[in-house]
């Protein structure tokens, strides 16, 4: 590599020899690839010349011809990197190098796109955040991004909202893997052990078309550490300990890299919480106890290399005890009550209802670069996915038994080559097969909620990136995929009829159980999806960038087959077999400037959602266990319009403030009625002092403004069977505004030459205030945490 | 590693391990266990027995309403002896619940809740220590469970006669071994409204 490198360079500095005016100027920055910090002393290189990088990482080359250069950037602890430009169309250029020795993969060819899309609103959350985050969950560590918020059941189980959707529409990348970890439900959060990523970017929508086409709501990549090509042995062990759970996490991990592209790697984490606890009183059976453990090993050289990557999640989490309700007058007594039914002392026990899941996860990838050319990357992976719900039953024998068991194989193989010899004009070409069993044990003597399937998907892609000049990057992309779904799925003869399945669909009918049909749907679905955007950069620090995105989603299981009594939730949910693909066109746009005094970014958007798959409640249905709210599926053309907006300021060395706001409305195009579960809009405040020379002292504080939702949908009357009369059962009306103070502090001691120990402590919700979150789906039972101090340690060796 | 090898390696697997997961056999149907489909209520004094009957075809999974059943009126100033039946009517023959609430005798208890039109005053007759635990040991506790009890009627009036079977009340909080619903808690399993007439 490194002789091509030279060779390259002097090639081009022949160039040089032909007379011509030779009065250009390239000035810009050299920053790092991870977090864009300006790095300082760093060099650029060319025919001999040597230019030094100032404090802020500026630079200034004058008597240049016009004409193209190979520019050779280097830094200390960096690998370097040849950019090659031509003066004569630019005169800015801003270099990223890959800082942190430890997480080098290799050299990154081009100059500035170290973004996942060129012209989607993305951002990126580093080890900072993440090391911060160490003992809680991804989707608590994202909403540190704008515009992503979360859909909770309690404190443990958050599922990422982005700009206003979730579930099936929201993608999660887990090292290269599509997680495949039944998404689809409410209450079911991603099985991923945040500690294993180095880093995890969001990307607000459909446009990184190489992971999927059904991202209507967006993309979650979390990539790993990565490890040089150079002998080296590091690790990193974070301790953290909480006191509302009275719990804490340790996660530790080591890697050894070998110059000739060997490394292993192995990770674990343990997490253990009791019963959290509001301002005023325990919230009973919500402690978790996680575990998860990851290996990889394999060989990554510059022109080729494979690797293999095992991980482990077991996730145990108890869910509010107060929460598992009978019938709907339990409901309308825990919404009216506002205390819980149910406080009992603290303890560490997970009781019924709760839930454990498993996830196992494979993967082989190889790659191979050719000269001339790109880079092919072949990958095959496994997922494994169990879930049980347990929940209180009638009998003690019975409660024993899980009420959901259903066990997910996923089988993937994907294969794709980006051509990227021509640094002005990138395209990537790629194809996906997947196969996917579902299977429902009918051990649990409960109706299944999700049928036993197999599921067949292919998908093929381009994407293509054009440099018009260095200023002006357009991209564009266009996938198309297909879906099978064979299920075979049982519905109680009444359900059947009282969908007016019996005049559409009775030829799905295979046998006849007594009270019973057997049917065997199989549904084919065709989609495609597509994106193009402009990324324009101008006056130096000022960005711009339009994208457009169509994707399409095929139903999951659950919109399709739900049917029953939903145990965990005490509400009968049904899908519908007659649902059909949806269909998203969204518009984004993104102006920013960054500059080191200030910035700012300001990020609306437009989805526009034919055919969009919603769950709302309907009405009752009323059963010998009393009357049960109904919440059915449905399509409607819906539009989701919102912003999300930035800024930060650094008003001194040491003072820095940080603003930022998002908001989204979501409505009905033709009723213009509010959609259920928008989030409502929130504006956080920091200010932060750091000082570099004690330590790196840094402290902040940040104040959360989480607005009133005033835009939901309507709330349905019902027949208390208790009251015996109708009420409005207030289901949908949002609980009020609330504001919450936190606080975090950190420093850093070097010990030895290559250890060094980070020390940081968090305060959640100093003011010990008492709120409930709109989208959090225990608003009804209960109040959410109360004060929290996290003491958290970070060794690297 | 040779690259080729590695890669046929991954394809041949990939596609070996698609394929033999694959099987055709039907799943086998659920008939929930837990099913009640019906309640009946027998008020008995000497000969004339009025029964109160629920039935719910599809339980509460299903989206069939229950069908009512009074079987006629009662009379004024009488004291009937109460008890009450739960079966599970989706199977043959119908499977009878009600020795799954005697040897869970502890975690269970039903409620009678009358409209003060009525009249009715309603007693309970049975403790848990009257039941066997599945172990054939009998309860030592002398909670009410209900499955028996008393309904004095006194002077004529309509009005509702409302049935609740609770799991895991607090049985020691006040007022609950009397029959007072409110501070019981739990989980309901059945609740049944009926209007009645005495006369």
């Amino acid at each position: 590599m490194k002789r091509h490198t030279w060779l390259l360079v002097s090639l081009l500095g022949i160039n040089l020899l032909s007379a011509q005016e030779c009065d250009k100027t390239l000035s810009g920055r050299v920053i790092d690839f991870h977090d864009g910090a300006p790095l300082e002393g760093a060099t650029i290189t060319f025919n001999n010349r040597t230019i030094v990088t100032d404090a802020s990482g500026r630079y200034s080359i004058t008597g240049l011809c016009a004409t193209a250069y190979a520019f050779t950037v280097s830094h200390e602890k960096c690998n370097s990197q040849v950019v090659t430009l031509d003066v004569g169309k630019t005169s800015s250029k801003d270099f990223s190098l890959e800082h942190h020795l430890n997480e080098l993969e290799e050299v990154k060819v081009s100059g500035v796109n170290n973004t996942k899309t060129t012209s989607a609103q993305e951002e990126t959350i580093g080890s900072d955040i993440i090391e911060k985050y160490g003992s809680a969950s991804l989707g608590d560590a994202l909403r540190e991004i704008t515009g992503v918020s979360s859909l909770n059941t309690g404190s443990t189980i958050v599922k990422p909202i982005i700009q206003g959707l979730s579930g099936s529409r929201v993608l999660i990348m887990n090292n290269g893997v599509r997680m495949q970890d039944m998404e689809w439900g409410d209450e079911h959060a991603p099985n991923v052990d945040i500690n294993t990523a180095g880093n995890v970017t969001v990307v607000k929508g459909a446009s990184a078309l190489q992971y999927g086409g059904d991202a209507i709501g967006g993309v979650i990549i979390m990539e790993p550490r990565k490890v040089p090509a150079k002998d080296t042995l590091f690790g990193k062990t974070r301790l953290s300990g909480a006191v509302n759970g009275r719990g804490g996490s340790v996660s530790s991990e080591l890697i050894k890299g070998y110059k000739n592209g060997w490394f292993f790697k192995v990770q674990g984490t343990l997490k253990r919480f009791g019963d959290l606890e509001t301002p005023d009183y325990v919230l009973s059976n919500t402690g978790v106890f996680e575990k998860g453990a990851s290996l990889s090993f394999g060989v990554n050289k510059f022109t080729h290399g494979w690797d293999a990557y095992y991980s482990f999640f077991d996730n145990e989490i108890g869910v509010l005890a107060t929460s598992h309700i009978g019938n709907v007058d339990d409901l309308i007594n825990a919404i009216n009550e506002q205390q819980p039914a149910i406080i009992r002392d603290f303890t560490y026990k997970i009781d019924n209802p709760k839930q454990e899941v498993t996830h196992h996860l494979g993967r082989l990838r190889y790659f191979k670069r050719f000269e001339e050319l790109g880079k092919w990357n072949t990958q095959y992976d496994f997922q494994y996915n169990k879930r049980f719900e347990f929940d209180i039953r009638r009998t003690e024998e019975r409660t024993k038994l899980p009420s959901i068991d259903l066990e997910l194989k996923t089988h993937t193989l994907t294969s794709d080559f980006s051509f990227d010899s021509n640094p002005d004009f990138l395209w990537n070409v790629g194809v996906l097969f997947r196969y996917q069993n579902n299977f429902a044990d009918p051990g649990t003597k409960v109706r299944r909620l999700i049928p036993d399937y197999d599921k067949y998907d292919a998908g093929v892609f381009i994407t293509g990136e054009y440099g018009v000049t260095n200023d002006i990057i357009m991209d564009a992309g266009i996938r198309y995929d297909y879906n099978r779904m064979d299920a075979k799925k049982f519905y109680l003869k009444t359900r059947w009829d009282e969908r007016g399945y019996d005049m559409d669909f009775s030829d799905l009918i295979i046998e006849d159980f007594n009270t019973q049909w057997l049917t065997n749907p199989v549904f084919d679905y065709h989609s495609v999806s597509g994106t193009t955007g402009i990324q324009y950069t101008f006056k130096e620090d000022y960005e711009f960038r339009f994208n457009y995105a169509l994707a399409q989603r095929a139903p999951n299981p659950s919109e399709l087959f739900s049917d029953g009594l939903h145990h965990s939730a005490a509400r009968i949910e049904l899908g519908d077999l007659r649902i059909d693909q949806e269909t998203s066109h969204k518009i984004a746009v993104t102006a920013q400037k960054n500059t080191e005094k200030w910035g700012w970014e300001i990020a609306p958007y437009a989805n526009f959602i034919n055919d969009y798959i919603l769950l709302e409640p309907v009405g009752l249905e009323l059963s010998i266990r009393g009357a049960f709210p109904v919440w059915e599926y449905r399509q409607t053309n819906v539009r989701l319009l919102g912003v999300d907006a930035k800024l930060y300021a650094n008003w001194h060395q040491n003072w820095r403030t940080d603003h930022s706001f998002s908001m989204v409305k979501g409505k009905e195009n033709e009723k213009d009625v509010a959609l259920i579960n928008i989030p409502a809009p929130t504006f956080d405040n920091s200010i932060t002092y750091s000082n570099k020379n004690w330590f790196g002292f840094n402290i902040s504080l940040e104040s959360q403004y989480f607005f009133r939702q005033n835009e939901y949908p309507p709330n349905i009357p019902v027949f208390s069977p208790q009251q015996n009369e109708n009420v409005l059962l207030e289901i949908n009306t949002p609980p009020d505004a609330y504001h919450l103070l936190n606080a975090d502090t950190s420093m850093e001691f070097s010990l030895g030459e290559r250890n060094k120990l980070k020390v940081g402590l968090t305060i959640n919700n100093i003011l010990n205030t008492s709120y409930r979150n709109y989208l959090n789906r225990q608003r009804y039972f209960a109040d959410d945490l109360g004060r929290n101090f996290l003491l958290r340690l970070s060794i690297n060796y | 590693m040779n690259t080729r090898k590695l890669l046929s390696t991954l394809i041949v697997g990939g596609i070996l391990f698609a394929s033999c997961s694959n099987d055709d056999d039907n799943p086998a149907p659920i008939n929930e266990g837990e099913l009640i489909t019906t309640m009946k209520i027998s008020l008995v004094d000497g000969s004339d027995t009025v029964t109160l009957t629920v039935k719910d075809e599809d339980g509460e999974e299903g989206p069939a309403k229950p069908v009512i059943d009074i079987s006629g009126n009662l009379k004024a100033n009488t004291r009937y002896s109460g008890s009450v039946e739960l079966l599970n009517e989706s199977e043959t023959p119908a499977e009878l619940i009600n020795e799954e609430i005697e040897a869970e005798a502890d975690e269970h208890q039903f409620f009678y809740e009358t409209s003060a039109a009525l009249n009715i005053t309603t007693a309970y007759t049975d403790k848990e220590s009257d039941y066997k635990k599945e172990d054939g040991t009998s309860f030592t506790t002398t909670n009410p469970v209900g499955l028996t009890f008393t309904v004095t009627t006194t002077d004529a009036g309509t009005g509702t006669f409302t049935v609740t079977l609770k799991h895991e009340p607090n049985k020691a909080a006040e007022g609950v071994a009397e029959g007072n619903i409110s501070n019981a808690g739990g989980n309901t399993d059945i609740t049944q409204s009926f209007d009645i007439t005495v006369q």
